[in-house]
């Protein structure tokens, strides 16, 4: 039987969030992260920490089989509800041998073969069934629908054919197929890695989680950008004076918002000057909003010079203490429109750590993962100097099963076409 | 009137081994087929065997049946396919004598208590309140049964197809089953049309075997039964000869004759056994194909062309083999000819191989859909067994996907029906590394035993090889080596202090049982057969955990039954889409279901919630 993991409560922002494992090593796995483990239904107050690194300071409430929700042995890790923090443990335990994230529905599903529910406890999973399906329909529009569709489909293509190759060696021996497929084979596995490789790199909105998102505020010289920025901050970073020109270089500020950590950086003033020291400074403004996470354009009647809003970037009127618009506006000097930009810019940026929502993309990264992995030890397997197909095409299996959320299931009907289709079989 | 527990209408492949399952299984059965000294013919290529089919001849031979004993009394040419790969994809094959096959399962059958054999033509079938009770044959007469096996192969309405000429029959020189195939007609079954064909067959005196190139068997054969050793007839070889330009000109220049593509036949064939035409239209750049000269006998001078079926007219068949190096004069002795029949889409089964809307009538073989001997006797031997415990008041056996290939092929049937005539192969079973050839005795004799179906014979020797099996596997859990040990022996391991068993060391894929027992004298002990037997078993130890959770959890859902027309729409939560998918596939259990596309966790939760909830008001 498989330990599993999962997010107990509602995702998004909440004070506190609860991550669940249950199977038979469950406490060995929270032993793990957590230390010494509390008595039985106490709870106990633990620094999570793994490799050293610390991750929440959590309360640990652990079930013994027989007593507990699921009816195994049960580990409850009551952590802070930031996003990043959710992550963070959940990724920790996904590196951890012999777990895995619960399918939807799994904990009752475990609960009731253990006797611990009754019928009308479980009717309530009819909302779970119909979310699921309505996600996953979403999830395959998106998958199908851009860029990533190509790039999906050229995976279930190498995959089919890669495995299509080892089986034809396999099934039909005795025909004419060619004996050694490894280099087509090697390649095409390569070639699917190489593409997941670059999909998981692609997370790194996750890994952002982390380290954190950096927002530019970006206007012309004296649109109120550092007396924005301190009133965001609610302290004195920037030097604010009626001079335009000020901030010549660039300054930052961490802040935390419902638990995501952004750097804001205020900018030089963007116009065109013959200043040398000044030039260096709008460059450098320049250069630093490109490679931000996010642009919040300060307006003061006119358009920002050099730099124009890309998709998702806030476009905000200034000064609104003296405006008369009624448009978004802000004032840094009031407060007026501050706490909606606050509001604002954690949306969006809360949506992209989360994309689909933050446990599928979990979900999927480590299925990506998982695929890359067992890709790697099919090509081991054709390296090695035993003839045992069967054992490269065993990981293929894996590797297929891994990508069926995205990729669509992968049997062996589709196998045999692409065999029957490239071999003349049949004696 | 007469009465029989089960009456199993067809001598087949499926027929026999389905009338021997359920006669050792206790069930007074009779077999009632057109002709007497048909009973196990062979309808197209004299071979037993091969990949994914020797796999199911071996898990036939573990519960005891005919059909690995017959083709070993027969084999005139045993070999082991895939012997360099892994032993989970190799599956042994032979050639028999078709004579001596005959022969074989006649004797068998003949021999077997419970069994009785009637010459006729079944007609019709006796039906009692929606129920098949009994058969009548043609000259009118009833005979009674608690349960109907039909294994009419390729029986059912079939059409002969030579170029343009087309008549009606069963396979060459059989008459076609019509009545009873209107009967079934009647019964509103779902049904459909396939097609199949098979190769001229040719004199052997006629051919030049000096030119021709030979393939012969192995070394050392290995037989199909677990009880047999060595072969028990002469062993012989085959030719090999290729098709050539001039060859696939003539076919090609005639390929408007040709059954096939005149447009005669609606039936859809098997890829992976496509005629001669198929090969040439749809390969049009090869130049060549490989055929083997098959004899079919030992003393029988018929050659079996494998690798030329065709429907193409006669004279087209004669100038196209003499087209061929070594077959310049050979005469054809009985040309080759494309068959279409009527099959029953076999998602109108149960598991047990029963029609849902028509209980107590079995059908198992082509009949289904499938095609290939093996494929054939390992549904007889799933309806036997189950008719018998039907008519015996028992519950049925449903065969797993994780212990046999017998499971996959049924579970492939019944839940995805035919698009194609189905034959096994070992691609098509997900825990291939597990449902290997060589351990089908390990997997399925202890059921078998429990089920009544083994012999004394046999049990006293399964028995007997588990007790060496479960020794020797002692001595080399118990044989362990130091790291450093280990490398003086030669052996390449981490040098971590853990001492390793022998066992383990097996699982090590350059490491071998003989340079084990060079170092580590108390292996000596261990007799050849059972020291191969533990290294195989040894060798996937480590890719065997995954699949061992996966089919725990398999076998887990699989023991919880849904009854027969469960009503889903009671099951509130379950959305519209799932509840129509699961209507109509009639899962059997919980497993079934969760092999249904789209049913997730959430959904068999709900659905095992009900059936506990209902198995706790039945148990009160
Ligand atoms: C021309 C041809 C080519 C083939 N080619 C291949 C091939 O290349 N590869 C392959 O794997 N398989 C091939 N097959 C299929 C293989 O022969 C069958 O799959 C296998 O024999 C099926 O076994 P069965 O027991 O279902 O039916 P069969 O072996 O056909 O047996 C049917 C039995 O039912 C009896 N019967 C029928 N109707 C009645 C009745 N009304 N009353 C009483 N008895 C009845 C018949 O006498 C016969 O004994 C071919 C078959 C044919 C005919």
């Amino acid at each position: 039987m498989d330990t599993i993991y999962a997010l107990a409560t509602a995702r998004g922002k909440a004070g506190v969030a609860v991550i669940r494992i249950s199977g038979p090593n469950a406490w060995e796995a929270t032993r793990l992260l957590a230390g010494k483990l509390p008595q039985p239904r106490q709870a106990g107050l633990r620094m999570l920490h793994l490799d050293g690194e610390a991750l929440d300071e959590a309360v640990v409430l652990c079930f013994e089989a027989g007593a507990s929700f699921t009816g195994e042995q049960v580990a409850e890790l009551h952590i802070h509800g930031a996003v990043a923090t959710v992550t963070a443990v959940l990724r920790a335990l996904s590196d951890i041998d012999d777990l895995r994230l619960a399918e939807p529905g799994e904990f009752t599903r475990r609960a009731l073969e253990n006797g611990r529910l009754d019928l009308s406890q479980v009717e309530g999973l009819s909302d779970l069934i119909d979310a699921e399906t309505e996600s996953q329909r979403k999830q395959a529009l998106k998958v199908l629908s851009g860029a990533v569709g190509k790039v999906v489909e050229d995976w279930r293509k190498g995959l089919i054919r890669a495995a299509a190759l080892l089986e034809a060696t396999i099934d039909f021996a005795d025909e004419d197929v060619p004996v050694d497929v490894s280099p087509e084979v090697t390649a095409a596995l390569t070639s699917v890695r190489a593409s997941l490789k670059a999909e998981l790199d692609r997370f790194s909105a996750a890994e952002r989680i982390r380290d954190g998102f950096e927002v530019a505020i970006v206007g012309r010289p004296n649109a109120g950008k550092s007396t924005l920025l301190n009133a965001l901050a609610g302290r004195d970073a920037a030097i604010t004076s009626e001079v335009a020109g000020t901030t010549r270089d660039v300054i930052e500020v961490r802040m935390d918002l419902s638990g995501l950590s952004v750097t804001l950086l205020d900018t030089a003033g963007l116009r065109n000057t013959d200043d040398v020291v000044e030039s260096i400074g709008v460059d450098r403004a320049i250069q630093r909003a490109k490679t931000a996470d996010l642009r919040i354009f300060l307006l003061d009647g006119e358009d920002v010079p050099m730099l124009s809003p890309s998709e998702g970037d806030i476009v905000v009127r200034g000064k609104a203490d003296i405006s008369t618009q009624d448009e978004f506006s802000v004032s840094g000097k009031t407060g007026q429109g501050v706490q909606e930009l606050i509001e604002r810019l954690t949306d969006i940026l809360i949506h992209r750590v989360q994309g689909a929502g933050l446990l599928s993309r979990e979900r999927h990264r480590i299925l990506l993962l998982d695929a890359f992995g067992a890709l790697e030890s099919a090509q081991g397997e054709l390296c090695s100097d035993l003839d045992q197909p069967e054992l490269a095409a065993e990981y293929l299996r894996d590797a297929a099963r891994s990508l069926e959320s995205l990729v669509g299931r992968v049997d062996v009907e589709h196998l045999l076409d692409e065999v029957f289709s490239s071999f003349c079989i049949g004696k | 009137m007469k009465h029989f527990d089960v009456i199993v209408v067809g001598g087949g492949h499926a027929g026999t081994e389905a009338a021997h399952t359920s006669a050792r299984a206790g069930a007074k059965t009779a077999l009632i087929t057109l002709r007497k000294d048909t009973i196990g013919v062979m309808s197209c290529n004299p071979a037993i065997g091969g990949l994914g089919k020797g796999h199911l001849v071996r898990e036939i031979d573990a519960f005891d049946g005919v059909m690995g004993v017959a083709a070993d009394r027969s084999g005139i040419q045993f070999r082991l396919l895939n012997r360099r790969k892994g032993p989970a994809v190799q599956g042994p094959r032979t050639q028999s004598d078709r004579k001596l096959y005959r022969q074989a399962i006649f004797d068998l059958t003949v021999a077997q208590p419970n069994l009785d054999v009637i010459e006729a033509e079944v007609e019709d079938l006796i039906i009692k309140n929606c129920k098949a009770s009994g058969v009548i044959l043609a000259d009118g007469s009833r005979i009674s049964s608690s349960a109907v096996i039909l294994t009419t192969g390729t029986f059912l309405r079939g059409v002969i197809h030579i170029g343009d000429q087309r008549s009606s029959g069963g396979r060459m020189g059989d008459k076609a089953s019509v009545k009873l195939a209107d009967r079934l007609l009647s019964l509103n079954l779902p049904m459909g049309r396939l097609k199949t064909g098979t190769p001229p067959r040719l004199d052997g005196k006629t051919i030049d075997w000096a030119q021709l190139e030979t393939q012969p068997g192995d070394e050392i054969p290995e037989l199909f039964s677990f009880k047999h050793r060595t072969p028990f007839v002469k062993q012989i070889s085959c030719g090999i000869t290729h098709t050539n330009e001039k060859t696939h000109d003539i076919i090609r220049d005639n390929l408007g004759q040709s059954a096939m593509y005149g447009g005669h036949i609606d039936g859809i064939g098997p890829r992976y056994c496509p005629s001669i035409e198929d090969k040439i239209v749809r390969f049009s750049d090869k130049t060549s194909h490989q055929i083997f000269l098959e004899p079919e006998g030992l003393d029988d001078d018929t050659v079996y062309p494998n690798g030329i079926s065709t429907s193409l007219p006669v004279d087209i068949q004669d100038q196209y083999v003499r087209s061929i190096k070594g077959l310049e004069n050979v005469s054809i002795l009985q040309p080759g000819y494309a068959i279409e029949y009527d099959f029953i889409d076999p998602r109108s089964l149960t598991a047990a191989l029963e029609l849902r809307d028509m209980p107590n009538l079995f059908l198992a073989g082509q009949i289904n859909g499938t095609t290939g001997y093996e494929e054939a006797a390992a549904q007889g031997l799933v309806a036997g067994l189950n008719a018998a415990l039907m008519a015996a008041g028992k519950v049925s056996e449903v065969f797993s996907r994780s212990t046999s290939y017998i499971g996959v092929m049924v579970d492939d049937l019944i839940n995805r029906g035919v698009t194609e005539p189905y034959r096994m192969f070992t691609s098509r079973a997900e825990f291939r590394l597990s449902l290997r050839a060589d351990n089908a005795d390990q997997r399925l004799t202890p059921r078998a035993i429990q089920l009544g179906l083994c012999g004394e014979e046999r049990k006293r020797m399964f028995e007997d090889k588990c007790d060496k099996l479960e020794a020797g596997r002692n001595i080399l859990q118990n044989a362990t080596l130091t790291p450093k040990e280990a490398v003086v022996h030669g052996f390449r391991v981490n040098q971590d202090g853990q001492r390793r068993s022998a066992y383990s060391l097996l699982s090590f894929p350059d490491i071998n049982f003989d340079q084990l027992s060079a170092a580590l004298p108390q292996l000596a002990g261990i007799e050849p057969d059972v020291a191969a037997q533990l290294s195989k078993d040894a060798l996937y130890v480590n890719y065997l955990k995954r699949q061992d959770r996966d089919i725990e959890a398999m076998k887990r859902d699989e023991a919880w039954r849904i009854p027969e027309n469960y009503d889903y729409s009671a099951l509130s939560g379950l959305s519209n889409e799932l509840t129509a998918k699961l209507v109509k596939a009639q899962p059997a259990t919980l497993g079934h279901a969760a092999r249904i596309e789209g049913v997730t966790p959430a959904a068999l939760a709900l659905i095992l919630a009900k059936l506990r909830q209902e198995a706790r008001v039945k148990a009160l």
